[in-house]
């Protein structure tokens, strides 16, 4: 991180062709064999989000900064993400429309450089008026998509959220004719964090991939969240490349892996130790950059030290696997991530030229059924589980054009429905905290009891 | 839920359930995890889901008339937006007497979970199960209400 901070626009207008873009910054320490690494930090408090920018950008060789969004903006109310400001109440994200520019672009000041792009992250199903203040800041990177960051995030129409999202997009692209690159990241290889087998979250990445290229998008990446398999997060990963090299021509893209997205391990080690495989993971599949969790993830907003401490693991943690392994060498001859993308992706394609009605049509018609998901939109037939190996399966593929599976279902029980989201939680916790003598009736929640505070 | 189900329960102590997030929550594990749990308790649910305007609760509540409130947040941002809820609920004659729980991830941070809890028991609420209550005193509270409901 020694790179002059000269070129870093000043003053009110934002200036966005005179920065090393987004992209390259990545493709740069991709080149040089370092995994890049981000957090995912926001604080309400300017003074803060400050600081903790400062500190996340010293961190490690190759850090991206984060402005994550509180949900009052997310979902569009900021009378209440101001009347929070007001009465000094901390919100769970950085306010990025409720705060005057004045107080963004000092949060920023001579942190954000060539050398240390900002990313805005925000999960909001209209992001129009965030897109717009984060490009009032001479910021050109953030994360979305129309399927995306509207099932998980809501209950938005999907129809209104695809009508969103191209008009976000088109902004964004049209910033390209200003010398910018501007940068979008799906966030469709996560979707509720957890339980959804790869196969569709990776066709979910590919398409909104293919969506913002669509809209006039060369500066993409694409999303994968770390599951409960490694030998099937490395298909996963390897299916999304292939997809990227198949569906984006003329862009710059690269594969973001996100740490473990689920029910997070309680202990400090096991949360630790699940980070560091995830950096291993993204070394060995070819994944360029990291979104990292941290110790605190299971329990609280993470403070900066802790934000610090995870991207010092993560980068760690890559540096050792770098030298072991060469990125993204090992073969994936016979891919069954990629088979059922691929089947996916191509339903979806075959049922309208134009990429938004088609995911329409398909959510419509269940050729897309994202397992647990209450929104409207989505049909709630298809069930997934977690085999004997410990792979995501469907139990339930709906209408989904995957073919009929073997397994039975059967009723979806409390217990039954805990111990998958706690699947990987338990894996990690378990060496470190002290099994139970007998299997607690209840999941482990019940540990560490205080009663409820009751009136009665 | 399936018949099989429902034949092994006691159906006169079955309650209806309004399950419920707040305006500014997306998540909704919580909320599927909550509904199993009443349901396997044999109780009949009705999921509201994630990002529930103030009113709309109160609305479904003043259709629906349920036996029980159940509100479940963990974005951090339960504790302040819980207060308008809950007082427009008990401005409510019609809703006179519905029994209304919150439990969760209530504020952004560990400190003060106590103190959260007292204020919203202060602010009408029945219970308040924070992050590290006990499942079994939540099913416990659950379990004395059908003999105590009398709407
Ligand atoms: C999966 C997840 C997501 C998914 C959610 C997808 C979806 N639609 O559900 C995604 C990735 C989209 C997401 C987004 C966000 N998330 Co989130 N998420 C999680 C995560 C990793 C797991 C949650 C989960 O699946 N739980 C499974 C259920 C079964 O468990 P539970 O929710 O903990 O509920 C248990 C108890 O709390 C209790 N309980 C809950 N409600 C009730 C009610 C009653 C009456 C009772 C008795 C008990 C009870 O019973 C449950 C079983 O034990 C948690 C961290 C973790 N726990 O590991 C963060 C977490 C909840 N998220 C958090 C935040 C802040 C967000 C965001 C605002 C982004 C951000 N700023 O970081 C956005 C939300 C946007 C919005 N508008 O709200 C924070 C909340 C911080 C806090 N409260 O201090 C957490 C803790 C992460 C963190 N450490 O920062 N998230």
């Amino acid at each position: 991180m020694t790179q002059a901070a000269t070129t870093r626009p000043r003053g009110p207008v934002a200036v966005h062709g005179s920065r090393t873009s987004f992209a390259r910054y990545v493709a740069d320490a991709q080149a040089r064999g370092v995994l890049v690494v981000q957090p995912r930090m926001g604080f309400s408090d300017p003074a803060l989000m400050r600081a903790g920018l400062r500190a996340t950008r010293d961190a490690a060789e190759a850090v991206v900064g984060t402005l994550t969004i509180d949900s009052y903006t997310r979902v569009g109310d900021e009378l209440s993400a101001v009347r929070a400001l007001n009465e000094d109440h901390s919100l769970n994200g950085y306010p990025i429309s409720s705060l005057s520019p004045h107080t963004s672009r000092w949060v920023l000041d001579g942190v954000r450089d060539p050398s240390f792009p900002v990313q805005v992250r925000h999960g909001s199903a209209r992001p129009q008026r965030i897109v717009a203040a984060l490009t009032a800041l001479g910021l050109d990177a953030t994360e979305g998509g129309p399927v995306s960051y509207c099932l998980p995030y809501g209950r938005t129409p999907l129809a209104e959220s695809v009508r969103n999202w191209q008009q976000a997009c088109e902004f964004l692209a049209s910033l390209r004719s200003t010398g910018a690159e501007p940068h979008l990241e799906t966030f469709g290889g996560c979707m509720l964090g957890q339980l959804c087998p790869p196969g569709l979250l990776v066709a979910l990445s590919a398409l909104e991939a293919l969506f913002f290229h669509r809209a006039g998008l060369r500066s993409i990446s694409l999303s994968y969240a770390q599951q409960t398999n490694s030998e099937q997060d490395v298909q996963a990963i390897h299916a999304l490349r292939r997809l990227a090299a198949e569906l984006l021509p003329d862009t710059e893209w690269h594969i973001v892996l996100y740490t473990y997205m689920g029910l997070y391990p309680r202990s400090r080690e096991g949360a630790l130790e699940l980070l560091e495989r995830s950096a291993e993971l993204a070394v060995e599949a070819g994944a360029a950059r990291l979104i990292v969790k941290t110790a605190a993830e299971a329990h609280r907003i993470p403070t900066v030290a802790e934000n610090v401490e995870a991207l010092r693991v993560a980068a760690a943690a890559a540096r050792d696997s770098h030298r072991t392994a060469v990125a993204g060498a090992r073969a994936v001859p016979d891919n069954p991530v990629y088979t059922e993308a691929r089947a996916l992706i191509d339903a979806v394609l075959g049922l309208d030229a134009d990429l938004g009605r088609a995911l329409l049509t398909a959510f419509a018609h269940g050729y897309l059924d994202v397992p647990y998901c209450l929104h409207p939109d989505n049909a709630g037939r298809s069930r997934s589980c977690i085999d004997e190996s410990g792979r995501l399966a469907w139990s339930e593929t709906g209408s989904m054009p995957l073919g009929r599976v073997a397994r039975n279902a059967g009723r979806l029980t409390a217990r039954g429905l805990f111990d998958a989201l706690s699947f990987v939680q338990s894996r990690y916790d378990n060496h470190f905290l002290a099994p139970t003598a007998a299997p607690p009736r209840r999941p482990r929640p019940l540990a560490g009891l205080s009663g409820g505070t009751s009136r009665r | 839920m399936k018949p099989a189900e429902l034949a092994t329960c006691d159906r006169t102590a079955s309650l209806e359930v309004i399950v419920t997030g707040l305006a500014s929550d997306a998540h909704t594990w919580n909320l599927v995890f909550i509904q199993l749990l009443l349901e396997d308790l044999g109780h009949r649910v009705v999921n509201l889901g994630p990002c529930v305007p103030e009113e709309e609760i109160v609305e479904s509540c003043a259709d629906h008339q349920p036996d029980l409130l159940v509100i479940s947040s963990v974005n951090g941002h339960g504790r302040h937006d819980a207060k308008p809820l809950i007082e427009a609920l008990r401005a409510r004659p019609d809703l006179d007497g519905l029994p209304v729980v919150i439990g969760g991830k209530l504020g952004i941070s560990e400190d003060q979970r106590e103190e959260q809890a007292r204020e919203l028991v202060a602010a009408g609420f029945d219970a308040v199960f924070q992050e590290g209550a006990d499942l079994a005193s939540f099913e416990a509270f659950v379990g004395a209400l059908p003999k105590e409901v009398t709407r």
